[in-house]
């Protein structure tokens, strides 16, 4: 039934995230060459038949790398969110369920905090102190992500403790808790979702800027923004191997930002009425 | 003159209109009513070019001659507001909060080429007009009140003297004191500047009290116009006859009652900061009495409610319920002998929660009985629906339908007494009507005490025994209900009596 309502945009959207994501799932089981091994005699091949995207100047296969790189983006990505949805949301359910209290004001205050930081400064400080690796990348993206979610969850929770459904379960002599999970979260799911989807879109853009300056994923691991940082000194002379990394970037957070406008779209009820 | 022709406006398939058509001459009053969705809106929206996108009008709207509906919009741009201009249901709404209401009265003569400091004259002079003549020009929406805000709509409106004004249900949101005030502002208006009225109300004691002429709109046709008096008396449609009969509900004959207290409040006191909301109020309510509580927005009868409920602690006085203590105090069981029904029929559920989740949820307090399920079906049937809604969805139902379920979530732990919030303000009269007889059958067979609060008089007097008015946290007056409505002993309880639009009793006796 959402799928009849989605429009062009999501289906192009829709599109381009599957295809990202079925090439990482795909190289889970299977990628063309295997990307440890290094042959340097196949070094920085054109298209061709065996290799299909052509090779690096390590002699690796791109389009294995960009697959294995797909895999890390979104991996990274994708816990990212997960922590700031896991964390972010109780708080702000808290917060919204306490509104105008001290723990609202504490929560808040936090998120403001939070947000006053420079995101990129903290990972690369979290990073410097824990060392570079996928993991703490996944911690710096993930933590900023937390007052993305609290503030969604209680912005959205906050018009739906006046309504009369509210009332009735408060009537009903259930607490704020119960209250929170049974009748607040189950409504603002559609916000979340769309919110998830950006913040995912962020969160390859972050992985990908990290692996750039080498923080995030380290090697032999591929990544898209490490793929980037390599092909830079070669720029001049094999920009493929920066155009490729580049435009699996672009395809993937444009394909998210398509797809979360559609969802947005297809989610909320009043633009639902308008398109009817 | 203005003259609607035949005008039809469909949604694809969907015919929203049909054949509607309807004079509108200067200096008088025309009443438009009927339920939600009869077509009353997009009436008013078509004759002012206004019509959603994906709407397709046929027929005509005539004004000198030409026909409106086949004007581009450029030439709508100097239509509206010239010729016809139009005020909306909530003042609240509509004006623009980051600016002053000069500003927003002048614009519309800006636009029409007039000099600023001559718009702002204008401004001032229809300002004046609509009796706001000592309220600066310079002051922003949020610093006036509701009544207030909807006379700068309507000077906003006839700032350049259209010669018809379309008001949508211009007093719905407005307290039934500040709604005397504003029709007769409109009244005014029209006979002495021989300007034409489009009233669109859903209330029949409006019209009964201003109209000349009065349209009876429903799904999308006019089934019976004529003037006022004459079709109130004579009205040969049934579905005329239906309005009018729910729109003035037989009182209530006073009964005795039993003696048992079940709900009793002693000085009860709240406050917020230095506003006391609720100001030492004394009430009780009897086993199978229906006790009216009346007041205008903000004289606290929601904080009374709230903590009558339990829902918020009190600061002086004390609350029994059936000789436990009662309010904020009381335990889970106590708290499953009162229950509440809201007002608002949309927002009362859980749109994700199907209704045997949403009628059991009470049970939260005592515990879920293992017949649950069966308790469920047994307060629909109670209700008047069937064990086959309760695997459906709140938005599968209509509006009067959603305020039974909501009656059969309040009757699941049953409970003694019932705090009726509102529960029949936003329904239509028809529905309204059955749900209070509903309510009526209800209190007899389970011996229910019912705590009705409403700002509407006639509903009042239709179900309750006794009554309670409050102004500013107090009550200036209680009493039996036929006592206080004929003979009212304080001056507020007049006021809001002589306010209460209501069709005059003779107009419909001899049927």
């Amino acid at each position: 039934m959402t799928g009849s309502r989605l429009s062009v945009a999501g289906v192009v959207g829709g599109g381009l995230t599957a295809l990202c994501l079925l090439a990482a799932a795909l190289s889970l089981i299977w990628v063309p060459h295997d990307i440890t091994v290094l042959t340097i005699a196949d070094r920085l091949l054109p298209m061709s038949a065996t290799h299909l995207l052509g090779t690096d100047h390590f002699g690796r296969d791109m389009l294995s790398m960009l697959m294995e790189g797909a895999r890390t983006s979104i991996a990274v990505a994708l816990v990212a969110v997960g922590i700031g949805l896991g964390l972010g949301i109780p708080l702000g359910l808290a917060a919204a369920a306490h509104r105008g209290g001290w723990l609202d004001e504490i929560i808040m205050r936090g998120n403001d905090l939070i947000f006053a930081f420079p995101s990129l400064v903290i990972a690369i400080l979290i990073t410097a102190v824990f060392g570079p690796s996928a993991v703490n990348a996944i911690l710096a993206i993930g933590i900023f992500n937390i007052p993305v979610f609290a503030r969604v969850a209680r912005g959205g929770a906050l018009p739906l403790w006046t309504l009369d459904y509210v009332m009735a379960a408060r009537v009903a002599g259930k607490g704020r808790f119960l209250i929170s999970l049974q009748h607040i979260l189950p409504n603002i799911t559609n916000l979340l979702i769309v919110q998830a989807t950006i913040q995912f879109s962020l969160g390859i853009l972050a992985e990908a800027a990290l692996s750039y300056i080498g923080l995030g994923a380290q090697p032999p691991t591929p990544s898209w923004g490490r793929m980037l940082a390599d092909a830079q000194t070669l720029i001049y002379t094999e920009p493929q191997l920066a155009i490729l990394p580049g435009l699996a970037i672009v395809g993937m957070v444009l394909g998210l930002n398509l797809l979360g406008d559609a969802l947005r779209d297809a989610l909320d009820p009043r633009l639902q009425r308008r398109r009817a | 003159m203005i003259g609607i022709d035949r005008l039809s406006v469909s949604f694809g398939e969907t015919a929203i209109l049909r054949d509607v058509s309807l004079t509108l001459e200067p200096g008088r009053i025309t009443g438009l009513v009927g339920e939600s969705g009869s077509g009353k809106s997009i009436t008013a929206l078509a004759m002012i070019g206004l019509l959603p996108t994906g709407a397709t009008a046929q027929g005509s709207i005539n004004l000198d001659g030409r026909n409106l509906l086949t004007l581009p919009e450029a030439q709508w741009l100097d239509i509206r507001g010239n010729d016809i201009a139009m005020i909306f249901q909530e003042p609240m709404t509509a004006l623009n909060p980051v600016q002053t209401i000069g500003a927003q009265v002048s614009e519309t003569l800006r636009l029409n080429g007039t000099p600023r400091a001559e718009a702002l004259r204008i401004a001032r002079d229809r300002m004046d007009r609509v009796g706001l003549s000592a309220i600066p020009l310079d002051r922003y929406p949020h610093e006036l009140s509701g009544g207030q805000r909807q006379r700068v709509c309507i000077a906003l409106a006839i700032a350049r003297r259209p010669r018809l004004l379309i008001a949508d249900e211009p007093t719905t949101a407005l307290d039934v004191t500040t709604q005397a005030q504003i029709l007769d502002l409109l009244c005014d208006l029209v006979r002495a500047d021989g300007m034409s009225l489009l009233l669109i109300t859903h209330d029949l004691g409006v019209v009964a009290g201003m109209a000349d002429h009065v349209a009876v709109m429903k799904r999308g046709e006019i089934v019976e116009q004529g003037s006022t008096e004459d079709l109130f008396r004579t009205h040969s449609h049934p579905y005329t006859r239906d309005l009018l009969r729910a729109s003035r509900p037989v009182p209530r004959a006073p009964r005795p009652l039993s003696g048992d207290v079940v709900l009793q409040a002693r000085d009860v006191t709240r406050r917020y900061g230095a506003v006391t909301a609720v100001d030492g109020i004394s009430l009780t309510l009897h086993r199978g009495e229906s006790l009216g509580l009346v007041g205008e927005s903000g004289c606290g009868k929601s904080t009374l409610t709230r903590a009558l409920l339990g829902l918020e602690a009190v600061q002086g006085g004390t609350i029994t319920l059936l000789d436990r203590p009662g309010g904020a105090a009381m335990t889970r069981a106590d708290r499953a002998k009162i229950s509440v029904v809201f007002q608002d029929p949309y927002g009362s559920f859980n749109p994700r929660w199907p209704v045997h989740r949403i009628l059991t949820e009470p049970f939260h307090l005592t515990g879920r009985p293992a017949d649950a399920e069966a308790r469920a079906a047994e307060a629909l049937h109670q209700v008047g629906l069937t064990a086959a809604d309760l695997h459906k969805y709140p938005h599968e139902f209509s509006g009067g339908q959603r305020q039974r379920i909501a009656i059969a979530r309040a009757l699941i732990t049953r409970p003694e007494v019932l705090v009726l919030d509102e529960a029949v303000s936003a329904l239509d009269v028809r529905v309204r009507a059955q749900v209070l007889t509903l309510l009526d059958d209800l209190q007899a067979r389970l011996g229910l005490a019912y705590l009705f609060i409403s700002h509407d008089l006639t509903v009042v007097r239709a179900i309750c025994d006794n009554v309670l008015v409050m102004q500013a946290g107090r009550f200036v007056e209680e009493g039996p209900i036929a006592r206080v409505f004929e003979d009212p002993q304080d001056d507020y309880t007049k006021t809001l009596i002589a306010a209460a639009p209501m069709i005059p009793a003779d107009w419909l006796e001899d049927r």
